[in-house]
């Protein structure tokens, strides 16, 4: 990426590299009941999201709520073909700690600077989710 | 990660090929939550090998056999392992279908069939079929202290709140992992610390209903998010299914695992005790304008009061409840127009139908179900455009999962508006 990005250092979660589009939102996600699987929506009823796709996107969000079933949507949603590529996170819970495991995609939390304040909607993000280190350049 | 003997054992395959995976997917989600550890358990609920047309489609090349989904699924194994009888006491939760009236459901044929042949190969496994979301009014009621693996957030929540056993809020992967390894995460609830207040929550109403305590528990989920909330004032000691709607509700608008009532609850005898000796870090009111809000929000997707569906029982109804429907229903016939759905477990049904309970239902025409609820097995009614609610958790779900409209209200309400077509549920 060019020398004007801005990198975010974090803690790793799941391993691996990816870079696509990101999708900001300050609200939690829910996952059995508040999306889609086989589509890759947010279908939650108050969501500031609700109807957007989060397919081959970056997603960047405060953390998981909600049902149990959160793995499993996010696990069916890989099998889809229509998981996220990679989460960037700042509450860590057990729902997304697995749900990133069994998506299989780079994850990142625990990070430097709030992701919430530096990367938007449309920014071009690239997650190494080895080292744990986020890079932004800006739409 | 710091692993005992008999851990790296399994690891290494020493304990044979599916408790290898199951280790290696423990170990993974255990690295991404940054614990240092296992715990051992002995009591985990899940949805193990649990088959659905779309996994079972998904996996049809190999078979889709039981062994297969839980290779595959459950242990996110990259190749298809034998998989034993489980370790360690292992329930099944709710499932999609009711065994008996799947019809009534609007299953297919071919869901009912997935259900029962997976139930049948999972008691093999040596796992309970309880299949209900309230495994604790089923026989399943962990002991204070005890270190659960438990999905449902419903379940988890009474779990750690009222019985003061141990659990995060895991999921199908990591229940079905520790069904065979007896191993979870030592992280979150397990441990002491992590176990206490974060939110005082002042009450300033009277919170004495099943509608109140759903209300109670939407708006301090909405409020403290994943945190533990503490609840003060005039509250009256609730009962258990109080304690039922409170927790699912609040475990849905946010994502409550436990709660402490000052008093009640057995890790918070003292406010003192509920907050670990710190200050309460954040204050907050429950009153008539907090109230008149949360009702407010729960029936914003209501606006048709011809009600053509009203579902009872989530979580799955106790006896109690049973019983209370049946006493607004008895000698009389809901309407033509609506129908009456009432969700509970095998265990409450049967002694429902030895009280003479699932009879009276169905002579008032409603049916008695068991196993699923609408939101999880997605059963409506044909037709249904507006269903009526005592439960604000499946008021948060249903509407947005089915695209139907929803009504929330006391049990009483929903009762009325069976039996007349009409909703009339005021805001308290």
């Amino acid at each position: 990426m060019s020398a004007t990005s801005i990198v975010l250092r974090g803690r790793s979660v799941v391993g691996g590299v990816a870079e696509g589009e990101a999708l900001v939102t300050r609200q939690t996600i829910s996952g059995w009941g508040g999306v889609n699987a086989l589509q890759g929506t947010i279908i939650e009823t108050r969501h500031e999201l609700r109807g957007v796709s989060f397919a081959g996107k970056i997603l960047v969000f405060p953390g998981a709520k909600g049902s149990s079933g959160w793995s499993v949507v996010f696990h069916t949603a890989r099998l889809a073909g229509v998981a996220p590529l990679a989460l960037i996170f700042n509450e860590m819970t057990t729902k997304v700690a697995l749900g990133a495991v069994v998506m299989r995609v780079p994850s990142v939390t625990d990070f430097d600077r709030d992701p919430l304040s530096v990367i938007e909607t449309g920014d071009w993000v690239r997650v190494d989710g080895d080292r744990g280190v986020v890079e932004v350049r800006k739409a | 990660m710091q692993l005992t003997d008999a851990e790296k054992a399994m690891l290494e395959g020493g304990a044979g090929p599916a408790r290898q995976k199951a280790m290696q997917l423990l170990v993974r989600y255990a690295e991404a939550l940054g614990a240092e550890r296992f715990v051992d358990t002995t009591n985990v609920a899940g949805v193990p090998g649990s088959t659905t047309p779309f996994l079972s489609n998904y996996y049809k090349a190999e078979g889709s056999s039981y062994e297969v989904i839980f290779s595959r699924f459950d242990l996110d194994s990259d190749e298809v392992v034998e998989v034993p009888r489980m370790s360690v006491h292992a329930c099944h939760l709710q499932g999609g279908v009711d065994p008996e009236n799947w019809r009534t459901l609007g299953a297919s044929p071919l869901a009912a069939e997935l259900s029962r042949s997976s139930e049948i190969a999972a008691a093999e496994h040596g796992i309970r079929i309880l299949k209900t979301c309230t495994p604790y009014l089923a026989g399943n009621v962990p002991a204070r202290g005890e270190h659960c693996a438990w999905m449902e957030s419903s379940a988890v929540v009474y779990c750690n709140s009222v019985l003061g056993a141990r659990t995060n809020t895991e999921g199908r992967e990591s229940t079905s992992a520790a069904m065979l390894t007896g191993k979870i995460p030592d992280w979150g609830f397990h441990r002491e610390e992590y176990r206490r207040g974060s939110h005082l929550i002042r009450i300033d109403v009277p919170v004495e209903t099943v509608m109140d305590w759903g209300m109670l528990g939407y708006f301090v989920g909405d409020a403290v998010g994943e945190r533990i909330p503490v609840l003060s004032g005039a509250l009256a000691s609730p009962e258990l299914i109080h304690h039922k709607h409170f927790g699912a509700a609040a475990a849905s608008s946010g994502g409550v695992e436990m709660y402490h009532l000052v008093g009640m609850t057995p890790e918070a005898a003292t406010l003192e005790q509920a907050f670990g000796g710190r200050t309460p870090p954040e204050r907050l009111i429950y009153g008539t304008s907090e109230r008149q809000r949360t009702y407010e929000i729960l029936n914003a997707r209501g606006t048709n009061t011809h009600v053509d569906y009203v579902m009872l029982g989530c979580p799955h109804a106790a006896l109690e409840q049973v019983r209370q429907a049946c006493e607004l229903l008895a000698g009389r016939r809901i309407s033509a127009n609506c129908n009456l759905w009432i969700f509970t477990s095998r265990a409450v049904r049967g002694v429902a139908d030895r009280e003479g309970y699932t009879r009276i239902i169905r002579e008032a025409g409603g049916h008695l179900l068991t196993d699923t609820c609408s939101a999880i097995g997605q059963a409506i009614p044909p037709g249904t455009k507006v269903v009526a609610l005592d439960s604000a958790k499946q008021a948060h779900y249903l509407p947005a999962i089915m695209g139907i409209e929803a009504w929330f209200g006391s049990t009483q309400d929903c009762i009325d508006a069976a039996l007349t077509g009409i909703w009339r549920g005021r805001p308290p």
